[in-house]
């Protein structure tokens, strides 16, 4: 193991610094920083198209970026792997595959299962529990194409939830879910953020940021602001953000924004 | 019959077929489920300038050689496709399109070519284009069965990688799976499938074999484990089923006969699959429609008797008809058997009119309050 020295920034529960990331030429992420201290929910907000996807894959390796770095715990994604969970946008895979909710979940063991071993009755009972935790442990066997969108919406939050991780980065999860859904997508993310994981959320309601955050990026291919959300969410910072899209904010969270203010 | 299947040249036809149809079922399950129907098309027709190179090399219609060649050339068109589509705009679809039509033309090229320089051994090189089944020998066998037995062992050796890259890639990616090298593998294995099928079937018709018993599984199953076994037991019956009937209709080529066979699976599978056939769709859209039709009748008559302020109020089935622009006589009917509605007389006319019962105001109350919650 290193000594502590050669870590990077490894007090911060994820680190970005100087990050462009182009698809064909045309920037999508342009010189962000990005610091998240570890505990914290955070919530990753701005318009369609600012690049907030596109954060998260970078980090995550999926995506090479044109410059800059990132780590995690002080070391890059690669060593890290073990210690994240991801959920990806839900519309980012065919629901029509064959297979059950189980068997999704326990496509979150395969990591740490390894080439050549096969889960057993150990995985599956992790996966089960998982499910459980959800409060999807009745529909095990279904078919995923037989889910509703909030009930596959969970499923992938358990597959998350059996990586076992310290940072977890989800991709709009509250995004066309039911209210129950959401309301117990959030109980679950705050039980977590309260045993001392990280949270990093792409979160499309601006409404429920304050009510559900602590932590808040505005992200439009730059960073607006970041910080606790107390201190981001004005309406100054909104409009940065949004721009032309300015009537697409909520009254309300524009006016609230500015009391405070 | 019997004699027939003792018959030496059946028997090692058959059992060909029988190989072709698992390893061709059991990866184009993947190569379905990953929305690359199209990429066996590309690898089986980008086989046929392989197939000229061998023979061109070999000076002679050597199957080793020829068969080096079809992998080497379907396999290097499949992955410069996968490669053109990743690092540019193109559609996989419409890149897996150019690159068939490319290679396939090179190949037509290079196969008129060799017909017109007069080599005597030319002969039966055409016979890679829609196959020739007799032509395969016993020690044929050995090759196909030790590339659908490798092929078989890496699917089982890496199953649960191949499953996950074939559901969710970003997520394989993010847990450190070399998703590119999984996904070459799998390639490179269809080509392997269809270098097996190149004598059977040949270049034009393979691409149907890697498909058709993927998708005719798929309308039964609803696990990868059962898509795969059904698949590969579908290209089997259909494999040995189609170099049967080719031995007893004399003359009638095994290849077309096999594919015939399972595009046969395929369209009954369409049509009749639990859950997922076109009949099962029209039979639940029927019923559906039914008790639609059902509650706008019902909802009408209600709308008649508040308009007249009278719960009893006979409608005349013609305004019924009229109002809703179709015979309402069947859903009368349905409506009457549940005891909604019943028929009365309204004299002077004697048409026949309907009256709601008690049963017929609350369930029509009913419909109209939760059409109201829906609205709002
Ligand atoms: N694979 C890709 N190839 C090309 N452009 C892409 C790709 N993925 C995303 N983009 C573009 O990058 C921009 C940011 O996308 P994304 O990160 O998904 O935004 P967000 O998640 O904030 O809505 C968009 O303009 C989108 O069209
Ligand atoms: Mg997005």
């Amino acid at each position: 193991m290193p000594s502590r020295g050669s870590l990077h920034e490894p007090d911060l529960a994820l680190h970005v610094e100087d990050l462009t990331v182009a698809y064909q030429s045309k920037p999508v992420l342009w010189d962000v920083d990005l610091d998240v201290p570890p505990g914290v929910m955070a919530a990753i907000v701005g318009p369609n198209g600012a690049g907030k996807s596109t954060l998260i894959k970078t980090v995550l390796g999926l995506v090479t970026p044109t410059a800059g770095h990132v780590t995690l715990f002080g070391r890059p994604y690669r060593a890290q792997r073990r210690r994240v969970g991801y959920v990806p946008q839900r519309s980012s895979v065919d629901w029509d595959f064959p297979t059950t909710a189980l068997d999704v979940v326990t496509m979150g063991l395969y990591g740490r299962l390894g080439w050549l071993r096969r889960p057993g009755r150990r995985e599956r009972a992790e996966a089960e529990h998982a499910l459980e935790l959800v409060g999807m442990q009745d529909y095990a066997e279904r078919q995923i194409s037989q889910l509703s969108g909030g009930q596959q919406q969970r499923v992938f939050l358990a597959r998350a939830l059996v990586q076992q991780a310290d940072v977890y980065f989800l991709d709009e999860p509250m995004a066309g879910v039911d209210a129950t859904t959401e309301r117990a997508i959030v109980e679950i993310l705050h039980r977590l953020r309260d045993q001392g994981k990280t949270l990093i959320v792409v979160h499309h309601d601006l409404q429920t940021v304050r009510t559900y955050f602590d932590w808040m990026l505005l992200l439009n291919v730059r960073v607006v602001a970041q910080g606790p959300v107390a201190a981001v969410y004005t309406a100054e910072n909104l409009r940065k953000a949004y721009g032309g899209q300015i009537a697409l904010i909520e009254r309300e969270a524009l006016a609230a924004g500015e009391a405070r203010a | 019959m019997l004699a027939l299947l003792q018959d030496y040249t059946i028997q090692t036809v058959a059992m060909g077929a029988a190989m072709l149809g698992i390893i061709s079922g059991v990866l184009g399950s993947f190569a379905v489920l990953r929305k690359q129907s199209l990429l066996g098309d590309t690898l089986s027709h980008a086989a046929l300038p392989g197939i000229c190179l061998g023979f061109i090399v070999a000076g002679g219609r050597e199957l080793g050689s020829i068969l080096v060649g079809a992998l080497v050339t379907g396999a290097l068109a499949a992955l410069l496709m996968l490669l053109l589509t990743r690092n540019s705009r193109l559609k996989t679809d419409a890149g897996l399109g150019i690159g068939l039509s490319v290679f396939f033309a090179i190949g037509v090229v290079l196969l008129s070519a060799i017909q017109g320089s007069g080599n005597a051994s030319q002969g039966g090189l055409e016979s890679f284009l829609f196959g020739q089944a007799a032509a395969i020998l016993r020690s044929d066998l050995w090759i196909m069965g030790g590339i659908t037995i490798a092929a078989l062992g890496l699917v089982a050796a890496f199953w649960k990688e191949f499953k996950l890259v074939s559901f969710d890639p970003v997520f394989a990616a993010s847990i450190g799976l070399p998703v590119v090298m999984l996904e070459v593998l799998l390639t490179v294995m269809i080509a392997l499938a269809v270098v097996v099928g190149l004598q059977m079937v040949g270049v034009v018709l393979m691409a149907a074999m890697v498909i058709a018993p993927a998708v005719a599984a798929r309308q039964w199953t609803r696990r990868l484990e059962g898509m795969v076994v059904l698949a590969a037991a579908i290209g089997m019956a259909g494999g040995v089923f189609g170099a049967v009937m080719s031995a007893l209709g004399r003359g009638l080529a095994t290849g077309p006969l096999i594919i015939l066979a399972v595009s046969a699976v395929v369209l009954v599978s369409l049509l009749i699959a639990p859950g997922r056939g076109l009949l099962w769709e029209a039979v639940r859209r029927w019923r559906l429609r039914g008790q639609l039709e059902g509650q706008q009748v019902l909802t009408t008559l209600y709308g008649l008797a508040a308009h007249h302020r009278d719960p009893a109020y006979p409608s005349e089935q013609g305004s019924v008809d009229a109002f809703h622009g179709t015979a309402t006589r069947g859903a009368l009917a349905t409506l009457q058997r549940r005891g909604l509605v019943r028929p009365a007389r309204h004299a002077p006319e004697s048409t026949r009119h309907w009256t709601l019962t008690p049963a017929g105001i609350a369930e029509a109350e009913r419909i109209l309050g939760a059409m109201g919650r829906e609205a709002s």
